[in-house]
């Protein structure tokens, strides 16, 4: 067998150029390939972070009616709407894979919020508890946090995350200054960043949209806070953090109904529910993927051509080695042995190929990333599994030449000459 | 007695018409014996040899080497038959061209399944054996015709087979070269190997101890001959 594969690639190499262009099929059909999966890959990779962000895990539960969210600025609050307990919030707390959940509520006020001129139209005032900067992943960079002090007094402190202090102070100190929230005024006591900066790619509008909703500005507040500018016992939405993306779903699911076995209304159509981001990053990625699917239909035509290649050049080394295979079966090689090495041989010369062929592969999806801005996401299974595709080409094409090699009478091989 | 053939009869088929080619061939050869069989082209001494050497079986008739009833035999024991126990030697060496002369001598003993250390030291003493030692690294087209022939004896005795068959060892050689290769069939024939050599050259066929006559697919003569 080893002696076989040293010989095999003693007749590759002793061919180089025939060998070459026998693999040339091999290679461009796998390279094809994987450049389309890296592509694919990287493009559902930047999908999905551009929705869900970077790894932050994030499930927001809010109340819809139907399938739109209520917003409590234009619309009544139903009846029947509890505040939820902190017994709630600690059962949502205990389910596995929750790494944390905090409660607040949230108004996008187009005219509301000012500091002097300026205004953060289409903002968000977010009134939120203690918990809600851990964990959504926020962190204070410059002056301080809600203190319990803040929280228990219902002060009319604010903190500003960077976009609404880029809005309202262009580049001024917000720190100590004070702004208008609904014509109260909110003193500034910190400024709050994600941990980790996270700029999404922009491909197409849809993306814009998402991108859009996170960057006009957020204001937090103290949630005891926010009956002075809205209202009392408004209802609230959730937050949580998932220990995974992959678990973002469910949860979603299990905590929502946790919070609707509380709810009272009349209207069966209002419920908690959570925003899928999930599902939403699969079905844009299935958008895609018809296209992609021919993509490697075609490249495996290729590879449906480069076999017949290498059955071709097979067929013309047993004929032109006739007189070794009669030489061999003299001196008493068994027809298994003659299968064997030419079976190898196939075997060999399309594994080098698709060895070549994902090489090039990768480094053809270097370049598209590199000219494109795609990401390139290289996939191990699918370069493991072209080696092993081609390497069952070797076997399927190389059957026919093989056995036809192992089945000539030694007799005519030798007489031949 | 190592090779015993009786009543051996060999048809071919020639579109519709049948050619007889071996008509009632009977034939024994004791261990170390030196035999020539001698016959015009055409005379089927090359279709004797391949049926001996169990790359062609007879019509009919009855053929033991080494008391071993070959033509029972399937395809798998025949490749074990001629890999342990004929060696060939053809008129055009057949030897392969991109291996170098020591891996050609070891090419049986791969099929044999030999293990690679023995295997060389092996193909290395049988290169000895017929003085090729220092070529060992040569590959083909760097020897001349006779050193080619003694690699590819090499080659048929590494395996220590029952019987040598050589079809026209000498037909592509120039007659010095012939004469090194004849003596060197003499040497092995001293040393206990069983030769059976095929040819239409006289001269030649007189080298062996024992020569036998082949015309129209019978044995027509049989008598002692040679040198001793």
């Amino acid at each position: 067998m080893i002696e076989n594969i040293r010989l095999s690639f003693q007749g590759i190499w002793s061919h180089r150029m025939r060998s070459f262009l026998t693999m040339l099929g091999i290679i461009i059909g796998i390279a094809a390939i994987i450049a389309i999966v890296s592509t694919i890959q990287g493009t559902n990779k930047q999908i999905e972070q551009n929705l869900i962000g970077s790894g932050d895990n994030n499930v927001e539960i809010q109340l819809y009616q139907g399938d739109y969210p209520l917003e409590f600025s234009y619309e009544p609050v139903p009846a029947g709407i509890p505040v939820i307990t902190p017994e709630a919030l600690e059962e949502i707390r205990e389910q596995e894979h929750v790494k944390g959940a905090s409660l607040y509520r949230m108004r996008q006020d187009y005219d509301g919020v000012y500091y002097l001129q300026s205004s953060l139209s289409g903002g968000c005032v977010r009134g939120v508890d203690d918990s809600y900067f851990s964990t959504c992943g926020l962190m204070i960079k410059n002056g301080r946090g809600f203190s319990s002090d803040d929280y228990a007094r219902s002060k009319k402190v604010c903190i500003l995350d960077e976009n609404s202090k880029k809005v309202l102070f262009e580049g001024e100190n917000p720190l100590g200054k004070t702004i208008e929230i609904r014509q109260e005024p909110f003193v500034v006591i910190g400024v709050a960043a994600e941990k980790e900066a996270f700029e999404p790619v922009i491909h197409s509008i849809d993306e814009y949209y998402t991108y859009a909703e996170n960057t006009s500005g957020n204001v937090y507040i103290p949630d005891s806070a926010w009956p002075i500018v809205y209202q009392y016992d408004e209802p609230q939405s959730l937050v949580l953090k998932a220990e995974n993306t992959s678990d973002m779903t469910s949860l979603g699911k299990s905590s929502s109904d946790i919070l609707n076995q509380y709810l009272m209304t009349e209207d069966d159509s209002v419920r908690y529910k959570s925003e899928d981001l999930m599902e939403q990053a699969k079905q844009i990625q299935q958008l895609g993927q018809s296209t992609n699917m021919m993509l490697i239909w075609i490249a495996g035509i290729s590879l449906l051509v480069g076999g017949i290649g290498v059955m071709n050049i097979m067929l013309v080394s047993v004929t032109e080695r006739t007189g070794e295979i009669g030489l061999k079966k003299a001196i008493g090689a068994r027809k298994s042995s003659i299968l064997g090495q030419f079976l190898t041989e196939a075997v060999v010369l399309t594994s080098l190929g698709g060895l070549i062929g994902v090489i090039v592969g990768i480094i053809l999806s270097q370049i598209i990333s590199r000219a494109n801005g795609i990401p390139a996401e290289i996939s191990v299974p699918a370069a493991v599994l072209s080696v092993v595709f081609s390497m069952a080409i070797g076997i399927i094409f190389g059957i026919l030449p093989s056995y036809k090699a192992a089945n000539l009478d030694p007799i005519e091989a030798l007489r031949r000459e | 007695m190592i090779l015993d053939l009786r009543n051996i009869y060999k048809d071919y088929q020639q579109d519709k018409l049948v050619v007889p080619v071996l008509k009632d061939v009977s034939l024994q050869i004791e261990e170390g014996e030196y035999v020539a069989v001698m016959g015009p082209s055409g005379s089927g001494k090359t279709t004797l040899m391949n049926i001996i050497g169990c790359l062609d079986r007879p019509t009919s008739g009855k053929y033991e080497l080494d008391g071993q009833d070959i033509l029972e035999l399937n395809d798998k024991a025949l490749s074990a038959v001629r890999l342990n126990s004929v060696g060939f030697v053809f008129q055009n060496f057949q030897l392969l061209p991109r291996q170098s002369a020591l891996d050609n001598v070891c090419l049986p003993l791969i099929y044999a399944g030999v293990k690679k250390k023995e295997r060389r030291q092996r193909a290395m003493a049988a290169l000895e054996h017929v003085g090729l030692a220092d070529r060992a690294e040569f590959k083909p087209a760097q020897l001349s015709g006779g050193q080619k022939q003694r690699v590819a004896i090499a080659r048929a005795i590494v395996n220590n087979p029952r019987i040598l068959l050589a079809d026209e060892p000498t037909g592509a050689l120039d007659s010095r070269s012939g004469n090194q290769i004849m003596e060197l069939f003499h040497q092995l024939n001293s040393e206990g190997v069983t030769i059976m050599m095929i040819t239409h050259d006289a001269r030649i066929g007189e080298e062996a101890e024992r020569m036998l006559h082949i015309a129209d697919g019978v044995i027509t003569e049989e008598g002692e001959a040679g040198r001793k």
